[in-house]
C-alpha cells in the first residue's frame, strides 16, 4: 500500500471518497508523522489527533451513507496557531496567551471543519507573526527539515512567520496547512521549505478569530504540496463574513476547476526594480528559468517598473508595527491570558508587568516602534509619510497592470538561511521580505511556487502577483511554473 | 530623529510595559538603527498624495440594529466571556483596587 502522507489534498479527498483508503487510516498515519517528529522539528505547539481522527470518523460515516464529503472531506490538517479553535489552546506563540482556551471558533477554521477536514494540531509560527524565520516563538524554534547539500547537519530556519506550517508540510505531518500573511508570512516560509501557498486578496478570507497583528495587511491562506491543492484549500476558506468589516461581499469563484497551465493571451511583467546589485546568482537564474517557462506556457513578457519598491519595507516597518501597538494594547492581564500581579501592585503597574512578562523581545521592539510612531508629534512625520507612500507603492502596481496580467519575481532574496545567523540584526531580519511586502501593502493576490534548488541543495521559490481578485490568475500562472518545473524534491529523512 | 533613553523610558510607560534600566539602554540603539533606516521615507515626494485608507476598496457596512442578531458576537454569554479571565469573580472581571 502507498505511504498515504506522500499525498497532498486531492489525492486524499478522492481517495477517500473513490474508497481506495478510508479518512481514518489517512489521519493515523498523519498523526504517527505528527508524533515522531515533534521532538526534532517542533512544527506544533499542540498536536490534536484525538481531533483528526474524530473528523476522519465522520467523513467515513458519511461516505458509508452516500452523503457528500465536502471539498476537503478525509483531509487532515495543520492549524497556524494564530486561529482561535474552539475548546484548543490558542496561543499565538507567545507567553500572554499560554493557557487561553477560545469559547469560539475563527470563521476560517470553522469553514475548514465544514467542508470535510480535521485538525492534526496547532501549528508553531513567530510569536504574534512577527518574525521571518519562526525564532520568536515562545514556545521554541521549528527546525526546518531541509539541510544543506554540504553534509553539515546546520539547523536551517523554515521561514516565517508560519514557520510550522511550512516545516510540517515538506515534512510530511500535514498534507496542507493554514498560513497568515501580513508582510510575506505564506510566502518566504514555502519559498523556504520548497512548497506552495497564496495569499489571496485582502478580504477573501475572514479575519474574524484570527489573532490581530496589523488589520490592513493580515490575510490567511493555504500552503500546500501543489497549485492544485491551494486552489482546493482557498476555496473552503475564502468567503463573505458580516463578522469581518474588511471581508469581501462576493462569491468565491470555482479556482479548482478553472485550473489551466495555458497562459495564451496573457502579460506578464518583470518588475525591473526587484533586480537588485549583488542579488544571489542562483535566485537570479531561477528568476531567467521562470521567465522562461511562462513564455513556453504561451505568455508574453514585458518589462514593467515599480518605481517606488525600495520604500515598501520601511513604509511596511511602520505601518505593521502602528497597527500591531494598537491590536495588542487588548493583552493586559484583565480578560485572558497571563496576569503578572506583584506584591502590592495597582492596576497600572499590573498592566505593565503582565505585558514585561507576557511578550518576547521582538514584540516588545514592534510595540514600541509602534507607539513611537503614532505618539503625538511624530505621527505625520512617520505614520502619514509611510500611509502617503503605500499610496504610491499600490498605484505602481495599478500603473503596472495596465501594461500586464501578472507579475513575476523571486519570492525571497536568498534560500532558506541558518537559525541564528540574521537572529542579532533585527534589520538584516526584515530585508528577507523586500520581494514579498509590497504585494501585501497593495493587498493583491500573490503566490510563492517551488522553482528548483539552490547549488546547496535548498528550495527556491518564485513569486507571482495579480490583479486584485484575480487568484485564479495568479494559480494559473503558478501551474504553469509547477509543470514545467517539476519540482519533486524533498528534505530527506533525518528526524 | 533619534531617540534617547528617556524617550524610551517613556514610549515603554505609554506602551504599558515595564522595562528595566538595563533593557531600555539596550532598547535606545536597536530603535535607532530602525528609525535611521525608516527615515529614507522622507525622500518620497507625496505632494498631493492621500494616505491610503483602505487597500481594497469596500464599503463599510452596518448591521441591523438588532439585538443579539449574530449569537457568536451578541451578548448574554457572560460566563463564556468570563472564561479565560486570569480573576473573575461574582461574574465580573477581578482587577486590584483601583479607588481607595
Amino acid at each position: 500500500m502507498t505511504d498515504l502522507t506522500e499525498l497532498g489534498v486531492a489525492a486524499i479527498r478522492d481517495g477517500v471518497a473513490k474508497g481506495d483508503f478510508t479518512a481514518v487510516e489517512v489521519a493515523e498515519a498523519f498523526n504517527a508523522n505528527v508524533a515522531a517528529a515533534q521532538k526534532a522539528l517542533n512544527a506544533f505547539i499542540v498536536a490534536t489527533p484525538e481531533k483528526a481522527l474524530e473528523a476522519a470518523k465522520a467523513t467515513d460515516a458519511k461516505r458509508a451513507k452516500g452523503e457528500p464529503l465536502g471539498k476537503m472531506g478525509g483531509v487532515p490538517i495543520g492549524m497556524k496557531d494564530l486561529f482561535a479553535t474552539k475548546g484548543v489552546q490558542t496561543t499565538a506563540a507567545s507567553h500572554i496567551l499560554e493557557g487561553f482556551t477560545p469559547e469560539y471558533e475563527s470563521t476560517v477554521s470553522q469553514k475548514l471543519w465544514d467542508a470535510g477536514a480535521g485538525m492534526l494540531g496547532k501549528l508553531n509560527l513567530d510569536q504574534f507573526a512577527m518574525g521571518s524565520s519562526n525564532e520568536t516563538s515562545y514556545f521554541g524554534n521549528v527546525i526546518s527539515p531541509w539541510r544543506r547539500n554540504d553534509g553539515g547537519n546546520a539547523a536551517l530556519a523554515p521561514g516565517g512567520s508560519s514557520g510550522g506550517s511550512s516545516a510540517a508540510v515538506s515534512a510530511r505531518l500535514a498534507p496542507a496547512a493554514t498560513g497568515t500573511d501580513t508582510g510575506g508570512s505564506i510566502r518566504q516560509p514555502a519559498a523556504f521549505t520548497g512548497i506552495s501557498g497564496i495569499k489571496p486578496t485582502y478580504g477573501r478570507c475572514s479575519r474574524w478569530g484570527i489573532v490581530a497583528f496589523a488589520s490592513s495587511l493580515d490575510q490567511a491562506g493555504p500552503m500546500a504540496r501543489d497549485v492544485r491543492d491551494c486552489a482546493i484549500m482557498l476555496e473552503a476558506m475564502a468567503g463573505f463574513d458580516p463578522k469581518d468589516s474588511t471581508s469581501l461581499d462576493m462569491p468565491v469563484p470555482a479556482w479548482e476547476a478553472g485550473l489551466s497551465g495555458d497562459l495564451t493571451g496573457k502579460k506578464v511583467g518583470i518588475p525591473r526594480e526587484y533586480r537588485m546589485d549583488g542579488m544571489d546568482a542562483d535566485v537570479a537564474a531561477s528568476w531567467d528559468a521562470g521567465i522562461a517557462w511562462l513564455k513556453d506556457a504561451g505568455a508574453e513578457i514585458v518589462d514593467v517598473s515599480l518605481p517606488h519598491t525600495k520604500y515598501a519595507l520601511p513604509a511596511y516597518y511602520i505601518i505593521a508595527p502602528a497597527e500591531a501597538s494598537s491590536n495588542l494594547a487588548r493583552y493586559d492581564g484583565v480578560r485572558y491570558g497571563l496576569r503578572d500581579l506583584p506584591d502590592g501592585a495597582g492596576l497600572q503597574d499590573m498592566y505593565a508587568a503582565t505585558r514585561a512578562a507576557g511578550f518576547g523581545a521582538e514584540v516588545k521592539r514592534r510595540i514600541l516602534i509602534g507607539t513611537y510612531v503614532l505618539s503625538a508629534g511624530f505621527y505625520d512625520a512617520y505614520y502619514t509619510q509611510a500611509q502617503k507612500v503605500r499610496t504610491l507603492i499600490a498605484q505602481d502596481f495599478k500603473n503596472a497592470f495596465t501594461l500586464c496580467d501578472l507579475i513575476l519575481a523571486p519570492t525571497a532574496p536568498t534560500a532558506a538561511f541558518g537559525l541564528g545567523e540574521k537572529s542579532d540584526d533585527p534589520l538584516s531580519m526584515y530585508l528577507n521580505d523586500v520581494f514579498a511586502v509590497p504585494a501585501s501593502l497593495a493587498g493583491l493576490p500573490a503566490m510563492s511556487v517551488p522553482a528548483g534548488l539552490n547549488r546547496e541543495g535548498l528550495p527556491l521559490g518564485l513569486q507571482i502577483v495579480g490583479k486584485p481578485f484575480d487568484e485564479q490568475g495568479v494559480l494559473n500562472a503558478g501551474l504553469a511554473i509547477e509543470s514545467r518545473a517539476q519540482f519533486s524534491a524533498k528534505p530527506e529523512k533525518w528526524w | 530623529m533619534s531617540v534617547d533613553t528617556a524617550t524610551v523610558a517613556k514610549i515603554a510607560a505609554l506602551a504599558r510595559i515595564k522595562l528595566s534600566e538595563g533593557e531600555v539602554a539596550a532598547m535606545v540603539p536597536e530603535l535607532n538603527g530602525i528609525l535611521a533606516w525608516v527615515e529614507q521615507l522622507g525622500e518620497v515626494d507625496v505632494t498631493g498624495v492621500e494616505p491610503m485608507t483602505a487597500v481594497i476598496e469596500n464599503k463599510l457596512r452596518l448591521r441591523d440594529d438588532v439585538v443579539n442578531a449574530d449569537p457568536l458576537t451578541g451578548g448574554d454569554n457572560r460566563d463564556g466571556v468570563l472564561a479565560n479571565a486570569p480573576a473573575a469573580e461574582h461574574g465580573f472581571f477581578g482587577v486590584p483596587k483601583v479607588i481607595e
